[in-house]
């Protein structure tokens, strides 16, 4: 392989480089100043990989879907063409259809991949990766696409996102996923790269704390109504709804789906106090309490990605903290450490989907900011600090959380890269709160608007 | 003063059982009268007329006040479901009109300021309603008179982000539900 010693080479210096960059080793949060890396600016050999979305004739719209996606998923240095001083080489140097690429000059702009997107024809787009280190071909495939006016043309688009990300690093993206939030009591949808918004709830329904299933075809939520409501699981596709067994009475709040499906954990209120249930939500049946809190809140339920824990939020110390117990409900112990009397307020758990995490947000100076608790060490560590940030939902790739923040003003949808602190914002045209993030979504999760 | 011996009788009751007995040092006496001020006696020199419109509107303003008894809020410190001491005197009116008014209803709804988790603060509104209609029922009404309800953060009263305005929506309304037309004053 002509190619080796050319790539160990290049990784020796993109480690120095890296122990070099003062940017590698941000703790926090940072929302970079403009989109797009200048070549030679912010390329960090070594730190990941540098990729080049070729241009290329027609295809503008899905190119830049894609590309985007790429750069959302924050596995890639992104290579702007049009901030090379060589554009018009770049451009000229871009592959016509099916013609040569010009690995050379991709590889002096620090490109490690490029991708092509080609009409296809009959409406799809075959993608091309090209390594450009050993001058070849990696992987390329033809994607059928829907007519761009259909429900899922956007989704297709990411999922093309997502196999190239899958191709370049050995895991997918996370592109074709959508967010669920709420606004103005009414549960949205939109994509991951914040565009698409629709409503999913009717209007005059107030709704509140939205979840996915984990098959992307229904959502649960509470349905609020004067100071009480049930928890229903309405079916994306058709809007139909369910009541959830044992959220007939009383508040039932912090619904959230077990791996499988199958349960669905809430919090009941009543004037007894407010206690974790479970209940089958497929034969609809059997609730189950899990918590006896007497004058102790008990809420928030969230599942290990096994099924076998729950983490959740107590108030049996005095504040809100985050403890785990067995899903049966025995076991249960604190999980997230504080001191009492000095720690804030810890609410809204929602454990990662490699299990290793636990998110949650907690009172840091009166303002509430996203942490993380590592389920074996019991280690806390804090990722936010600018303005209130809170409700963490994690993406499926288990580096990216969503998460409400009011650092631009107003209570806006943000997205945080637990990996490089990167942040981005999903823009919605209201306030916005209490996010969900899917899980990859299959293709028969088609949703409509109902 | 009248405050009538037998809700002196009933609040000491009432609070020995909310503390298991332990008696409590110098309760501060309520300062304001569990009845509406009494009625002066009718004025042998009015004409009947006079009189029967005096006699109504005295009613009305009555009933007003009872009214008033019973939806007075009360309010929390932050992140704390306790009644303060300050507010027992505004429970103990509502249950000796409630004593007096059997009939009468009452949804409890507890509110959160926004400062909170939303959705926690949806259990802190709970516990808060919760904790009014355990004190109302250890001062002897019936809790089947009493519904709970929490509306979290959802319902602020002041649309302000100061702490006076959050001190404001801490709180619990009281709404009657049935049997609020004809209240009748306690004895």
């Amino acid at each position: 392989m002509s190619g080796r010693p050319g790539l160990v080479a290049l990784a020796g210096a993109a480690m120095l480089l890296g122990l070099l960059s003062p940017t590698r080793a941000r703790a926090q949060d940072t929302t970079r100043v403009r989109e797009g890396v200048r070549v030679g600016l912010e390329y960090r050999p070594g730190v990941r990989p540098g990729l080049v979305v070729l241009p290329g004739a027609g295809l503008d719209s899905v190119r830049a879907v894609v590309r985007r996606d790429l750069d959302y998923s924050d596995r890639f240095e992104m290579i702007a063409l049009e901030d090379a001083p060589a554009s018009s080489a770049a451009g000229r140097g871009a592959a016509e259809a099916g013609g040569g690429v010009n690995y050379g000059l991709y590889k002096t702009l620090g490109a490690q991949f490029a991708v092509e997107l080609l009409d296809a024809g009959g409406g799809g787009v075959t993608a091309r990766l090209h390594d450009i280190t050993v001058s070849r071909v990696r992987s390329q495939q033809s994607f059928a696409l829907p007519g761009v006016a259909d429900a899922t043309y956007r989704l297709e688009l990411h999922r093309v996102a997502d196999e190239v990300a899958r191709w370049a690093t050995g895991t997918p993206g996370a592109a074709a996923t959508r967010l669920l939030f709420v606004s103005g009591g009414r549960v949205y949808r939109m994509d991951s790269d914040g565009e698409d918004i629709a409503p999913v709830t009717p209007a005059g329904v107030t709704a509140l704390s939205p979840v996915w299933s984990p098959d992307g075809q229904r959502f649960a939520f509470t349905q609020f109504a004067a100071g009480r409501g049930p928890v229903s699981v309405q079916t994306i596709g058709s809007g139909a709804a369910l009541v959830v067994p044992g959220t007939q009475t009383g508040l039932n709040i912090t619904p959230m789906f077990s791996p499988d499906g199958r349960t669905l954990a809430y919090a009941h209120s009543d004037e007894n106090g407010t206690d974790v249930f479970t209940a089958n939500v497929i034969d609809r049946c059997c609730a189950q309490r899990l918590t006896v809190g007497r004058y102790a809140d008990n809420l928030s339920p969230t599942f290990s990605p096994d099924g076998r824990r729950i983490a959740f939020v107590s108030t049996r110390a005095g504040p809100p903290q985050v403890y785990v117990m067995a899903a049966d409900g025995t076991d249960q112990e604190l999980l997230a450490p504080f001191d009492y009397g000095a720690t804030g307020s810890s609410n809204a758990p929602e454990w990662s989907p490699d299990g290793a995490n636990v998110a949650f947000h907690r009172e840091v100076a009166g303002s509430p900011q996203l942490f993380l608790v590592d389920v074996a060490g019991r280690r806390v560590r804090q990722l936010t600090s600018s303005g209130r940030n809170e409700d963490p939902t994690w993406g499926p790739d288990g580096r990216h959380i969503a998460f409400v923040s009011d650092r631009s003003g107003r209570r806006q949808l943000w997205v945080i890269d637990v990996e490089t602190g990167r942040v981005r914002q999903l823009d919605t045209p209201g306030v916005a709160r209490l996010p969900a993030w899917s899980r990859r979504l299959g293709r028969t999760a088609a949703p409509t608007n109902p | 003063m009248r405050a009538s011996p037998l809700l002196m009788l009933l609040a000491t009751a009432g609070f020995a059982v909310a503390c298991g007995g332990k008696p409590k040092p110098e309760e501060p006496v309520p300062q304001a009268e569990p009845a509406p001020a009494p009625t002066p006696a009718p004025v042998p020199t009015a004409t009947n007329d006079d009189s029967a419109a005096r006699m109504a509107r005295d009613s009305a303003d009555r009933a007003k006040t009872l009214s008033a008894d019973l939806a007075a809020m009360i309010n929390f410190d932050y992140d704390q479901a306790t009644i303060r001491q300050n507010d027992e005197s505004t429970l103990d009116r509502k249950a000796a009109v409630l004593a007096a008014n059997p009939n009468v209803k009452l949804t409890i709804s507890g509110h959160a300021d926004e400062r909170g988790s939303d959705e926690y603060n949806l259990a802190l509104g709970n516990r808060r309603a919760a904790a009014a209609k355990r004190y109302l029922q250890n001062k002897g009404v019936d809790g089947s008179r009493m519904d709970v309800v929490s509306y979290g953060e959802e319902r602020p009263l002041n649309p302000g982000h100061d702490e006076s305005a959050y001190a404001q929506n801490r709180r619990d309304e009281f709404q009657v539900t049935a049997g609020g037309d004809k209240l009748v004053a306690p004895q």
